[in-house]
């Protein structure tokens, strides 16, 4: 299905996206765990992980990307992820209030440091990348419908 | 200065992106804006906004470029001209009395009240062990504000989804 060049972008496109294509998600899950550290953080993140999915949805079609991520899994995932943020937000109990920051702040400039602070930022690159990947195939899935009818 | 010279760019964007007759190159003229921003971001030292408007309008546009392509909307001017023109400038004049007399209050630019955000400098590295302190903020300090923005992503989301599903998959149903 990959390589049927009837589906998607030409030969060119194909290849170079091939060869970026782990570079970007990678560059979006580093942006995501080094939220506390440096610029960035969970939405931020999150939207280049989904912009890596929109990039392979663009080159290779509608089809391989669907292989990779359903829609049913897309918005099973996101629900985790907005019920992962809800729970680390419900931890703060344990020290007395909501969204205490209850867990080991950790020496600063370290990648497990400010409690907390990573848990939120990964459950929210989890939720705003699938979600926003969710909505583009939601848009190319009803374009195609409206083409058929 | 370089804001300066950003923002007059972005203005004249907007107004093309506005009266330009063709949708693809509107669209165009709005990421136009959207990427003007992101280096007024930048100037004004604020990466992680700068890092967000950047992803996140590139996303906009391909949604956006995707839905007008093609699809040209055709202009419609007609009848009650009259009207028209006097309730924009009716509108135009209250809008310009309420932002004079909303813009006077407002500190000046650069110079903002700084009795919360002193705290959160002074004591945000220590309070929370993150040395981003905008992280310190967003997802400790303000976390509950950032639990209404996931929430307000979530519904749409869900409403997206409600909306866009196949249509007419609930007829065939009936019909078998």
């Amino acid at each position: 299905m990959i390589d049927n060049p009837k589906t998607g972008m030409t030969l060119i496109v194909k290849t170079i996206t091939r060869l970026t294509i782990g570079l970007i998600l990678l560059f979006g899950i580093y942006i995501i765990f080094h939220g506390h550290l440096s610029p960035g953080g969970g939405f931020a993140g999150g939207v280049i992980v989904a912009l890596s999915f929109v990039h392979m949805m663009l080159a290779f079609g509608k089809d391989v990307a669907v292989t990779k991520i359903s829609k049913n899994l897309a918005s099973n995932l996101e629900s985790i992820g907005a019920l992962m943020f809800l729970s680390v937000a419900l931890l703060g109990f344990l020290g007395g209030t909501f969204f205490m920051n209850v867990l080991a702040k950790g020496t600063p400039f370290r990648l497990f440091s400010a409690g907390t602070i990573l848990l939120s930022n990964i459950s929210i690159g989890i939720k705003v990348g699938v979600g926003l990947f969710a909505i583009f195939l939601a848009l190319v899935v009803l374009e195609r419908a409206k083409k058929e009818e | 200065m370089e804001l300066h010279i950003l923002l007059i760019f972005m203005i004249f964007a907007a107004i093309v992106a506005i009266e330009v007759k063709d949708l693809l190159s509107s669209v165009i003229a709005v990421g136009a804006v959207g990427f003007a921003l992101c280096l007024a971001f930048l100037i004004l030292k604020a990466p992680d906004l700068a890092i967000t408007q950047l992803v996140v309008e590139i996303l906009c546009l391909i949604i956006l470029i995707r839905a007008t392509i093609k699809r040209d909307l055709p202009l419609v001017i007609e009848g009650r001209w009259v009207f028209n023109t006097v309730s924009t400038l009716v509108f135009i004049a209250v809008f310009l009395f309420f932002a004079w007399a909303a813009l006077r209050e407002l500190p000046n630019f650069q110079d903002p009240i700084m009795a919360v955000a002193k705290k959160y400098i002074a004591e945000g590295r220590m309070k929370t062990g993150a040395v981003n302190i905008v992280t310190a903020i967003i997802l400790d300090f303000r976390a509950y504000d950032t639990l209404g923005e996931a929430t307000v992503l979530f519904t749409s989301v869900i409403g997206i989804m409600a909306i866009l599903r196949r249509p007419g998959r609930k007829k065939k149903e009936i019909l078998r």
